[in-house]
């Protein structure tokens, strides 16, 4: 009889699946407790936490308005234009990077994984390490930050530009090909116009990442806000500091708004 | 047929809002230039340096390999513990988060507590942790809960607010608590999506913990911000190709769950 073959019993997984998903939960649960026993943590510092929290928002208020004219506007309207500046100068980097990446456009696989390389490698270093980087090239100042922003990026627009690429709908390309068109001119007529609308929308997505990622910067000496929000800790002065945090806040708050009011009108 | 031959006609008419665009683009690129004071020779320059650079940073140094090796491990700490913490509060405050399972009254605060964590970047985070708790670990791993949850619990939110809804009304329909309902009818549909946004997170929690150190919250970042504030340029890169490769390998791990799943 083949009766001991069938299951007696109904199971979602298989046992290799089982065993695997359990060996996953084995490995997350070792991991915690390795973690968890050998992390160098102060309970005592975690109680009185809320306190501290509570002291450093009395510091706080009142926010310090005063500042806000003489130092903080000049450096916001710096930041600003790290971030937009360092998102024009990825694109001469991003966009032929994502042509070499795009396996339609360039049917060569080395060349390929050349790109890939370059679009994983600016992207696993974090925007605060490039910009280290660049101080020690450029010294202290807003080229840095212009750079860190710049590099850091290429990465993302790379890569999505690249997806988009390589989803085009590829009737029109042969129908210019067909007609005898120069690479260029297939370029321009053909791809350009239907990765367009995702064009405008990663460019202006990674232009509200780095509007955020603009404001810290200035932490490690790459200009911006961050420098003014760096002294004004150095020196205590907590007033100041929520008055930056509060206008980093708005200025975020609007480039989010801004960029997805762009992104309504061009899609 | 004069009329057609004639006649030059261009089927691809030049836009005049795409020619604007490219007008306001590069005036608003002399503007910022010359508003921000750069100027070619700095810039140059700077590239000039860049040999010296990386002379210095080759070969890496890995003679130090006990401070390296404690910096790891510390950074690994911080970035599993907060994605733990991180990912089982993202669990609560996504389903509170849900419009379609919970009323208006208790969804709009969530989302904006949500909204409140995402738009702080990780390091200012950092910065007030580190004023609370002190230098360390500990202002690292709450600064990285706080980023998680920024963006676990807006997108597994979003994937509940997907779901199909009648597998929610088969199980009520037999009476089962609002408990059984979330384990037995939501669960099992997003539960795929969540581990996948759960082991980017993981992904995400590893780059950050090695950039919070930067501002004292723990990890590889204050080993990094020393040794460039000393000028070890070798040791410098040989920190970076550590942090590389502890990504590629974090990247390699989440796939290999992603695919078990």
């Amino acid at each position: 009889m083949t009766t001991s073959s069938i299951d007696l019993e109904w199971k979602r997984f298989t046992l290799k699946e089982r065993l695997s998903r359990f060996s996953v939960y084995l490995i997350i649960v070792m991991s915690l407790l390795w973690s968890w026993q050998s992390v160098e943590v102060i309970y005592e510092f975690l109680y009185d936490a809320p306190e501290q929290l509570v002291d450093m928002f009395e510091r706080m208020t009142p926010l310090d308005y005063a500042s806000y004219p003489t130092t903080i506007h000049d450096a916001l309207i710096e930041t600003l234009h790290i971030a937009t500046l360092g998102t024009l100068i990825t694109l001469i980097f991003a966009v032929p990077l994502a042509l070499l990446n795009a396996p339609n456009i360039t049917p060569n696989k080395a060349l390929n994984w050349i790109a890939q390389f370059f679009l994983v490698s600016t992207r696993s270093i974090n925007s605060l390490v490039w910009a280290l980087l660049f101080i020690a090239l450029f010294g202290p100042g807003v080229i840095a930050g212009i750079m860190a922003i710049a590099i850091r990026s290429i990465g993302f627009v790379g890569k999505l530009l690249s997806e988009a690429l390589a989803e085009v709908n590829m009737g029109t390309i042969e129908a210019l090909k067909a007609t005898g068109a120069p690479w260029g001119s297939i370029l321009v007529k053909g791809y350009w116009p239907q990765v367009m609308p995702a064009f405008y929308s990663i460019v202006l997505f990674r232009w509200d990442i780095n509007v955020r990622e603009s404001a810290v910067l200035g932490l490690v000496g790459a200009g911006g806000i961050g420098v003014v929000l760096n002294d004004a800790q150095n020196l205590f002065q907590w007033p100041k500091v929520a008055m930056v945090l509060v206008s980093i806040f708005a200025v975020v708050i609007v480039a989010e708004i801004v960029a997805i009011q762009i992104r309504k009108r061009l899609i | 047929m004069d009329g057609i031959t004639n006649q030059k006609l261009n089927p691809f008419k030049p836009s005049l809002v795409n020619r604007l665009l490219w007008v306001v683009i590069i005036a608003y690129i002399f503007y910022s230039i010359s508003s921000l004071g750069l100027t070619v020779e700095r810039i140059l320059l700077g590239f000039g340096e860049s040999e010296r650079l990386l002379s210095r940073m080759f070969p890496p140094n890995f003679s130090r390999v006990s401070l390296l090796v404690s910096g790891v491990a510390e950074s690994l700490q911080i970035a599993i513990i907060s994605s733990f913490f991180g990912i089982i509060i993202s669990l609560f405050i996504g389903l509170l988060a849900a419009r379609n399972m919970m009323p208006l009254i208790i969804t709009a605060p969530i989302r904006a507590f949500i909204a409140l964590c995402r738009s702080f970047h990780p390091v200012i985070i950092a910065i007030i942790f580190v004023k609370a708790v002190g230098f360390g670990a500990l202002a690292g791993i709450l600064t990285l809960i706080v980023a998680s949850i920024g963006f676990i619990a807006k997108l597994f939110a979003e994937a509940i607010e997907e779901i199909s809804f009648n597998p929610v009304e088969a199980i009520k329909a037999t009476g089962a608590s609002f408990f059984s309902v979330i384990i037995y009818a939501v669960m099992p549909q997003v539960f795929t999506r969540f581990i996948g946004f759960a082991s980017y997170q993981l992904d995400s929690n590893l780059r950050n913990s090695t950039m919070v150190g930067i501002v004292g919250a723990g990890g590889l970042g204050g080993t990094l911000f020393s040794a460039f504030q000393r000028f070890d340029y070798d040791f410098v890169a040989a920190i970076l190709l550590t942090i590389i490769a502890i990504i590629l390998v974090g990247e390699m791990l989440s796939n290999i769950v992603r695919r078990i799943f």
